[in-house]
């Protein structure tokens, strides 16, 4: 009973806007004119999936969630090593720092980076030697520092969750796998590694399912220009810029539908049991 | 792994990494202060620091020709994520003391559900709402902002909060409660005061959820009677159009980071617990 307003609250905030959308994109509908609006079936979906446009996104939105998430793997477990082994002076020092691009909101990172790059006020340029690269004009560049951004962003999120898990490997195994001569390495890959493979496990599908979204760092640099497009920015142009409802929902829907597909593919493959995971049976 | 009997040149090597991650964390945020402090004409000059440093783009936004586009956006950031905050932390509180303190068969089903919506795209949400919201008066409204923040903020606070509820030790209130405690005296006196610095990090991390929101600020508004900073922020011209509004961004940015990182960084270790708990242990 406690729990039942929380519940039904999650509930009315996002099944039933979902089920809306799954309705509202099995029809023609455009907001400039509501009164063409009719059934059309899947047709939407058909349109969507044989649109160049839609792939492209598609593989634009891979490709960042993929290459944001190993970077940041590596790197968050880097800065949780360093974090852990720092001189006691600095450690405090270091997890302040770590906290101030986590605690920036996404849209004020989005305009630094944005501005440090930028060809007539960027600092960049000059800094490197690179005067009169426009970094936002082609995709591998401007792509790039949508990719840092987001990566300067996060990366303390996946640091930290780490960081809390490499405190959970038993010392005890540590130092047994040394006393028997195991070399840094070793222990890292036999010992620590598997013993933290919840926290990883979560810190991947958290950081994934966030990365697969990203649509902030998108609409501030480039507005999906230069074919920086990614899925929820497409969703976000067909609704909102374009008034396509019925489009717009079914763009929705495919995201939600891919959103939903990598959490099970995460669950299958890894076989992350959340709930053991979270030391429940 | 803590004995700290480092060699003077180890020391060194730490120090170096320390300041390189420092220099990591703060580059962009220097730069954009830096940006903040310029003349509109130093704007292009692409120096690292500003070279004549002025407070003029802040004068602009707060009580210069900009105020009127930066002061309600700022109102409205700081109403609608602290009235969500308050709600969500309600909500999470009544859920969250359900979990860790009862037994009951729905406890999975309710986690598993705040994690779903946790994973959700917040765009698929956004565009049914865009028309129910239009339809129902509800776009372009507080409350239009408010119910969909739920989204956010619920179930990060049912995580933290469950997680935090856990290690109260319930016991001790039934200990009172033989001792003479009525049973609501033992919750109050008791259960309450343990319970409170897990609600209060529970809060800031909610409240810093929602005032990093973009996705619903920039779809479900169209003016300055809801729409939040962030939003405001990307949709930021200049006072004509021949004028970069680059300073005056800048400091807006600035002036909507400072509360929050002053935050973090004051309750840093509890929100760095609160965080990785919710994630990791539930």
């Amino acid at each position: 009973m406690l729990a039942g307003p929380a519940f039904v609250v999650m509930l009315a905030v996002t099944a039933y806007p979902i089920l809306q959308a799954t309705y509202d994109s099995l029809f023609a509908y455009r907001l400039t004119d509501p009164e063409s609006r009719r059934f059309v079936g899947l047709n939407n979906y058909a349109v969507i999936l044989t649109d160049p446009v839609w792939w492209n996104a598609f593989g634009v939105t891979v490709l960042i969630t993929v290459v944001t998430v190993l970077v940041e793997l590596v790197l968050g477990f880097a800065l949780a090593l360093v974090m852990m082994k720092a001189l006691r002076t600095i450690r405090p020092v270091l997890r302040t720092a770590i906290l101030i691009p986590y605690a920036i909101i996404t849209v004020v990172s989005a305009f630094a980076w944005f501005f440090a790059f930028d060809i007539t006020s960027g600092f960049v340029n000059p800094t490197f030697g690179l005067e009169g690269t426009d970094w936002f004009a082609s995709f591998p560049t401007a792509v790039s520092v949508i990719m840092m951004s987001e990566i300067w962003k996060t990366t303390p999120f996946i640091s930290l969750l780490i960081l809390s898990g490499l405190a959970q490997v038993p010392e005890d195994l540590q130092e047994a796998a040394k006393v028997d001569g195991a070399t840094w390495w070793q222990r890292m890959w036999k010992v620590t590694i598997p013993n933290m493979k919840a926290a990883i496990m979560v810190a991947l599908l958290f950081r994934t399912l966030d990365a697969f979204r990203i649509f902030d760092n998108v609409f501030i640099m480039t507005g999906g220009a230069a074919g920086t497009e990614t899925l929820s920015f497409g969703a976000y142009r067909q609704t909102i810029s374009r008034l396509e409802i019925g489009l717009g929902s079914a763009y929705s829907v495919l995201l939600f539908l891919s959103v939903v597909a990598i959490a099970l593919g995460f669950i299958k493959i890894f076989k992350v049991d959340l709930s053991q995971a979270r030391g429940e049976k | 792994m803590d004995s700290q009997n480092y060699s003077t040149r180890e020391k060194v090597l730490w120090w170096v990494v320390g300041l390189l991650i420092v220099a990591y964390a703060l580059v962009p945020v220097a730069w954009i202060v830096s940006l903040s402090l310029k003349r509109g004409a130093d704007l292009s000059s692409q120096t690292f620091l500003p070279p004549d440093p002025t407070t003029e783009n802040y004068e602009l936004i707060l009580s210069g020709s900009a105020s009127d586009l930066f002061l309600p956006a700022l109102r409205n950031s700081i109403g609608i994520s602290l009235i969500a905050t308050l709600i969500a932390v309600v909500l999470a509180m009544f859920a969250a003391y359900a979990i860790a303190r009862l037994d009951f068969p729905g406890k999975k089903v309710i986690l598993t559900t705040a994690l779903a919506v946790a994973i959700f795209p917040v765009i698929s949400i956004v565009t049914p709402l865009f028309n129910v919201w239009r339809t129902i008066g509800l776009y372009d409204t507080w409350p239009g902002l408010i119910i969909p923040y739920m989204s956010l903020t619920l179930p990060i606070s049912i995580w933290t909060l469950s997680a935090f509820f856990r290690e109260i030790p319930w016991e001790m209130e039934q200990a009172a409660q033989v001792d003479g405690a009525t049973s609501w005296q033992a919750f109050r006196k008791v259960i309450v005061p343990l319970a409170a610095p897990g609600v209060f990090t529970t809060a800031i991390i909610a409240f810093f959820i929602a005032w990093n929101d973009f996705v619903y600020g920039i779809s479900l508004t169209s003016t300055e009677a809801s729409r939040p900073v962030p939003a405001a922020l990307a949709l930021f011209t200049g006072a004509s159009q021949f004028e970069e509004p680059t300073g005056a961004i800048s400091a807006a940015a600035v002036i909507v980071t400072i509360p929050v990182v002053v935050l973090v960084l004051i309750f840093q270790r509890r929100i760095v617990a609160g965080l990785t708990n919710g994630a990791v242990k539930g």
